[in-house]
């Protein structure tokens, strides 16, 4: 194969990897503070990028023409949406739900989900219809053989790629994200010492929502289409990212994210018929399942006897 | 006086058999809106009188007490209602899908609620019995009762590919593997020509000894029998097969074992339980229970599309368990006639069902999370605790 195309390919799959990784990372804070899995992470995603296509009709209304300003106020309305939305989902339907057993969690959560998508399909203006989104990103693109290099795929990557590593940073060199990872290593002992757990609970999840919203707006951006059943699959993605790379492990989240794109642009290139791509990706995390239960990067437990 | 109160609880059971058939039937048959919304409402208050009561209480310690009886007076109070709506197509076939996923989530019954492994495949397992029925009908001449039970050993050969990664993964990452294989099923069926890709497949009638189940019977010139009265019946004896398997599985030491299983796995293997053996054993008898059922409903349908056995579909099927009460057979059935036949009455609200039906299942998640009715201990002696 050339190697223009080859790397073609590899580009695609970056952009895919970083969405993907942004979704994991979101499961991956989740599980880490409250053991639970929020299913609905998918549908949230959809929702803030629905919220970003509003406020961009809004802004047209507006009058406002500059793309730099619309794209920074269309993402910051639907990261602080989301935001919101996770930190009530959080407060309503998980939290109370906490000692009950964590299938009724997940089932609790992938039915916010549902609800989340008939609300859209059903209350947005024409919502069970595709959505065009908005091109807003600088689409110049270099060309090299086969190769092109578009702007706005470099812009994903780089800002995904930030927005990951802003929130490595948080948790581990913050006060806050100190008092997240004393959460998650042990509930019991952070109230002892102080921390305020419902509080951390709240605020994880807003942030995991909020990165959530900024997928949803980076796979708007990059698509130019967006509708009301996108977020089951690339939830369950996330998820099969964050499980693949090992739950509680920011890297192996990253890691997961990388490799299921990795695993549909290998399944796209090698069968005749690219929608095999899905059944390829999936079937290799089985596998991997079963060679790595509890994921690439293991997660540090014991068994409690 | 034991004796006499006994009987009165004997009476006080079958008024409450004939009331729920009488329900069903008209659940299933009356079109007015306001009808059904005011049937809906009377049942909860039934449902939540008698729970309070201790009507329940004693209905079902009289069931107890006669563990083969029971299962019979309800077959025939369903079958009575079927034939008393023999002419209505749409009633009947209600009934029969009801009957066919009570026996599919009898299969997840006994996975979730006795050995504790959660399947989010069941649609997918549901969807390989309809598709090897359809293929094998329509290619070969076998007989279709053998057809029908090929369909349930193909569900249950293809689930076992999950079984390496079900027995090494727990909890969520279990979960994650039968997630992903109904996904991967479903991505499969559409792209795959030779099973008719989106369009899906014809799947002719049922046919037992001759007797094609799809060919009208007229009682006179104008009045005939609905054909989906035959498959009510079918569909009658597998779900009483299914809940004799399940409710004899439950008592007996099998059920024992998997109940450990799936309370503890480590103290389960302590007492010599070989948890490996278990887990595949109940896994693989629910994905054949599932097999079957999708094949019979494949030939009552007459047409099968990968659209019927999508990851929604098999949440649809882990609702009713979770529902009904995880690891009570019983709560099956009025969860499955709850979640199958009100959205398809209420066609008020049918643009908004799935978001009522998303609503009402969070509801009782978080208000009665041990479902409408609960496992109750088991009972190591029938008639313990009268």
């Amino acid at each position: 194969m050339d190697i223009g195309i080859l790397s073609q390919f590899v580009l695609n799959g970056l952009v895919l990897g970083v969405v993907y990784a942004m979704v994991a990372v979101g499961f991956t804070l989740f599980f880490g503070v409250l053991d639970v899995i929020k299913f609905s992470h998918g549908d949230v995603l959809m929702a803030g990028a629905f919220v970003a296509l509003a406020t961009f009709a809004g802004l047209q209304l507006a009058g406002i023409e500059s793309p730099l300003l619309t794209i920074l106020l269309i993402t910051l309305a639907a990261t602080a949406s989301m935001g919101v939305l996770g930190a009530l989902l959080a407060r309503f339907l998980i939290l109370p739900l906490k000692s009950a057993p964590p299938l009724n969690t997940l089932l609790a959560t992938l039915m916010f989900g549902l609800a989340l998508r008939e609300a859209v399909r059903l209350f947005y203006p024409a919502g069970s219809n595709p959505k065009p989104f908005p091109r807003l990103l600088p689409t110049d693109a270099y060309s090299i053989g086969n190769f092109t290099l578009r702007l706005d795929s470099v812009i994903i990557v780089v800002t995904g790629l930030a927005a990951i590593v802003a929130l490595h940073l948080v948790i581990s060199r913050t006060r806050l994200g100190l008092a997240i990872r004393a959460v998650a290593q042990d509930a019991e002992t952070a109230r002892v010492m102080g921390i305020d757990f419902r509080w951390v609970v709240l605020l994880t999840f807003a942030i995991g929502s909020a990165l959530a919203a900024l997928a949803g707006v980076a796979n708007g951006l990059y698509y130019n289409e967006i509708n009301f059943s996108m977020g089951l699959l690339l939830g369950v993605i996330g998820f099969s990212a964050a499980v693949v790379g090992g739950l509680g492990s920011i890297l192996g989240a990253i890691i997961g994210g990388f490799l299921f794109a990795a695993l549909q642009t290998i399944g796209a290139v090698w069968f005749a018929v690219p929608a095999y791509k899905d059944v390829f990706a999936f079937a290799v995390v089985i596998m991997i399942m079963a060679w790595k239960p509890t994921g690439l990067l293991a997660e540090r437990s014991a068994e409690r006897v | 006086m034991p004796a006499r109160s006994a009987t009165l609880d004997r009476l006080i059971a079958l008024g409450a058999l004939i009331a729920f058939a009488v329900f069903v039937g008209l659940f299933l048959e009356l079109e007015e809106q306001w009808e059904i919304a005011a049937l809906a409402v009377i049942a909860v208050a039934a449902f939540y009188v008698a729970g309070r009561s201790g009507l329940a209480a004693r209905i079902e310690s009289v069931s107890a007490a006669h563990p083969r009886l029971s299962p019979l007076a309800v077959m025939v109070a369903v079958l009575l209602v079927a034939l008393a709506l023999y002419e209505s197509h749409f009633a009947l076939l209600m009934l029969a899908t009801v009957m066919l996923f009570v026996v599919a989530c009898l299969g997840l019954t006994v996975q979730f609620g006795y050995a504790g492994i959660v399947n989010f495949a069941g649609a997918a397992l549901f969807g390989v019995g309809g598709y090897t029925t359809a293929v094998l009908a329509a290619h070969t001449g076998a007989p279709h009762l053998l057809i029908l039970l090929f369909g349930g050993v193909m569900a249950a050969v293809i689930g076992s590919i999950l079984i390496l990664p079900i027995l090494r993964t727990r909890g969520h990452y279990a979960a994650l593997v039968t997630i992903a294989f109904a996904l991967l099923f479903r991505t499969f069926l559409e792209v795959n020509d030779t099973l008719g890709g989106p369009q899906g497949l014809k799947v002719p009638g049922l046919e037992i000894l001759g007797w094609s189940f799809n060919e009208r019977i007229e009682l006179d010139e104008d009045r005939e029998i609905s054909f989906f009265l035959s498959y009510v019946v079918v569909a009658l004896l597998l779900a009483g097969f299914a809940w004799l398997l399940v409710k004899r599985l439950e008592r007996s030491w099998l059920g024992l074992s998997l109940d450990a299983v799936r309370l503890d796995e480590t103290a389960a293997s302590v007492f010599g339980i070989d948890v490996a053996r278990w887990k595949i054993f109940a896994f693989t008898l629910g994905n054949f229970l599932a097999g079957l059922a999708g094949g019979v409903y494949a030939m009552m349908l007459g047409y099968i599309a990968p659209t019927s056995f999508t990851f929604a579909d098999s949440l649809i099927l882990v609702s009713i368990v979770l529902l009904g009460g995880s690891g009570n057979p019983l709560g099956v059935i009025p969860a499955a006639l709850l979640v199958v036949v009100l959205p398809e009455k209420l066609q008020v609200i049918q643009e908004y069902r799935f978001l009522l039906f998303a609503v009402l299942v969070i509801l009782i998640l978080r208000y009665r999370p041990d479902g409408l009715l609960p496992r109750r201990p088991r009972r190591y002696f029938p008639g313990d605790g009268e």
